[in-house]
């Protein structure tokens, strides 16, 4: 294990943050810490970092307590969600700032600044001040300067967060190449499902404090381990008192076993994708369809079509409904 | 109409506050053309004054400087009870008159106080000497390096120093790196006005200093004391010095102020 969380608590004042919290996350691997803002997740991530004291539980890092280590003593890189970038340095002077205070050699210095510049495709900008980058650059910027101490994990705090869409979706496929190339052990915070499913091997979903689940992506959404895992991963919708997945609902014009009657109140034609939106006595649900199909089933708002789980569909009690959780159907 | 009314009465008002003043000491200063002065200004007297003025000023800025970025980082960066009362002790100068804190300084430092008399049997003289003197004007210009330093220190906010420490570095390492370089220009801006402070102190050290001659007189107190011996040229010529000080430590100080404030 590269980094073995065991039974932290955190409060500010008298506000709970971290709640029992424990996370094994293995050498190499790509970690998603992934929930909603206030879950906890960022804060978890410092005391990994050593920027919060935990108030209770231990933090190991390959193998040696880190508990009650300081920052300077841990050799993890951090990425800050807004760069945190040396403001008077230039770039170069911002990505060899590690080695530099390690007293490294100028030669060797040099040779790994240009090595991570090269990695983060920043050569060009080497001379270049913070102030005169771009935001994707400064991330990069920020990357290589806690890459170039060659840290035991890599930390990243809503690493795509301050970016727009276009540069956050590049940004996405490059970290997880890097990754491939560097193979250091990463974790980062996110609270965007898409891309912790997108970027990560392993996903840690984290609310309110405490660990709801951790698994491989395609684990979590196909097994979430209840109703909050389960919206928070994707769409759900309500269906005969279950959350299932709008992907999941068979939907059929002619009445048949197992099937719930329900009024089509609106359908919405997103390219590829139709939402059918409905009601079942006063309650709404929606079915995802493709074109094809939702073309075939020739319905109409107003007509009456009859839905039921598609044979592997996953179904979870939904909140207050009371029933016990179901396993998957069929 | 209204505009240009209020700009001649702020002009008029400067007239005759500081132009006009300050003017006619110049005049008067080079009415008898630059002889009289280059005499008066190299008189053994004036020139022991300036050494005098040099050495408390350089001591009273090299302590606050390093008291300043001390208490401004402390009271920025650390959360500690009696912190307010802190930060308002810092601004008590400003609020008490020079002469107030001569004063208080011989209550505690004098021959015959206990403190002073103590040091005195060890071989320091504070009052009527040089470090009573650095003393007043330590007090006097205490909180300008603070001020000036403490809203820049917040505006930095302390994302780089926790970077700094991630990559390895020791605090020593932080500060010198990361810390100093962002609030340099508001040290310096900080550093130039203690300066011109303590160059035109004169209320608390006319009090500890004893105004001995050749001694403990200042460049303040050699204008005053020419002055009320008739000999006008010599403090109308340590005038105009110590004013053409002030103006190029403002000029300074105006050309490292950061933009936009």
């Amino acid at each position: 294990m590269a980094i073995e969380v065991c039974d932290v608590n955190k409060s500010f004042g008298t506000t709970p943050v971290l709640r029992d919290v424990s996370v094994d996350i293995s050498s190499g691997s790509l970690t998603a810490l992934l929930g909603p803002s206030g879950g906890g997740k960022s804060t978890l991530l410092r005391i990994i970092a050593g920027l919060e004291v935990p108030d209770s539980g231990t933090v190991v890092i390959s193998g040696v307590d880190a508990t009650r280590l300081s920052p300077q003593r841990r050799n993890v890189g951090f990425v800050f969600q807004h760069y945190a970038a040396f403001k008077h340095l230039t770039v170069y002077r911002n990505v060899a700032f590690g080695l530099e205070v390690r007293k490294r050699p100028k030669a060797e210095v040099r040779r790994r600044v240009h090595e991570l510049l090269e990695l983060v495709h920043l050569e060009q900008m080497a001379d270049r001040y913070p102030a005169q980058l771009s935001g994707g650059q400064r991330q990069r910027m920020a990357l290589a300067r806690a890459l170039a101490v060659e840290p035991e994990v890599l930390l990243l705090d809503e690493p795509f967060g301050a970016l727009d869409a276009q540069v956050r979706k590049e940004l996405r496929t490059w970290l997880r190449r890097l990754h491939d190339e560097v193979h250091v052990t990463t974790v980062f915070v996110t609270h965007d499902q898409e891309e912790a499913m997108d970027v990560a091997d392993e996903i840690v979903v984290l609310a309110n404090g405490a660990v709801e689940q951790v698994g491989s992506p395609d684990e979590i959404y196909d097994n979430p381990a209840n109703p909050f895992v389960m919206s928070f991963l994707g769409p759900v919708t309500n269906l005969a008192g279950h959350l299932v997945r709008p992907h999941d609902i068979d939907v059929s014009a002619t009445e048949r076993s197992g099937g719930t009657a329900a009024a089509v109140t609106r359908i919405v034609r997103l390219g590829f994708e139709v939402r059918i939106e409905m009601r079942i006595d006063e309650q709404d649900v929606w079915a995802q369809l493709t074109r094809g199909t939702a073309d075939s089933l020739g319905i109409e708002p107003g007509d009456t079509v009859y839905l039921r789980p598609s044979p592997h569909a996953k179904r979870l009690a939904s909140p207050g409904s009371g029933r016990p959780v179901q396993e998957p159907a069929g | 109409m209204t505009r240009y009314l209020l700009r001649a009465l702020a002009l008029v008002y400067l007239l005759f506050l500081l132009v006009i003043p300050v003017g006619l000491i110049v005049w008067r200063t080079f009415a008898d053309g630059m002889g009289p002065v280059i005499d008066a200004l190299t008189s053994d007297e004036a020139l022991h004054a300036f050494q005098v003025t040099l050495i408390v000023a350089v001591w009273a800025v090299a302590l606050n400087t390093v008291f300043g970025v001390g208490t401004a980082v402390l009271l920025v960066r650390r959360r500690f009870p009696g912190k307010r009362l802190l930060s308002a002790l810092i601004d008590l100068p400003v609020a008490v008159s020079p002469v107030i804190v001569g004063l208080a300084l011989i209550l505690v430092y004098g021959r015959f106080a206990p403190v002073g008399g103590w040091l005195e049997r060890n071989g320091i003289q504070v009052i009527f000497s040089v470090p009573g003197m650095v003393l007043a004007t330590v007090f006097v210009s205490l909180p300008l390096v603070v001020r000036a330093v403490v809203p820049v220190l917040e505006e930095l906010g302390d994302e780089q120093e926790r970077a700094a420490h991630t990559l390895g570095a020791s605090p020593l390492q932080t500060f010198r790196r990361i810390t100093i370089p962002g609030i340099q220009w508001a040290l310096a801006y900080g550093i130039v006005l203690c300066l011109a402070r303590a160059l035109g102190e004169y209320g608390a050290v006319a009090v500890v200093s004893g105004r001995i001659v050749g001694e403990t007189q200042t460049l303040t107190l050699f204008v005053e004391e020419s002055f009320q011996n008739f000999d006008q040229t010599s403090a109308f010529a340590a005038a105009t010095a110590l004013a053409l000080i002030a103006v190029v430590t403002l000029l300074i100080a105006k050309l490292l102020r950061p933009k936009g404030t």
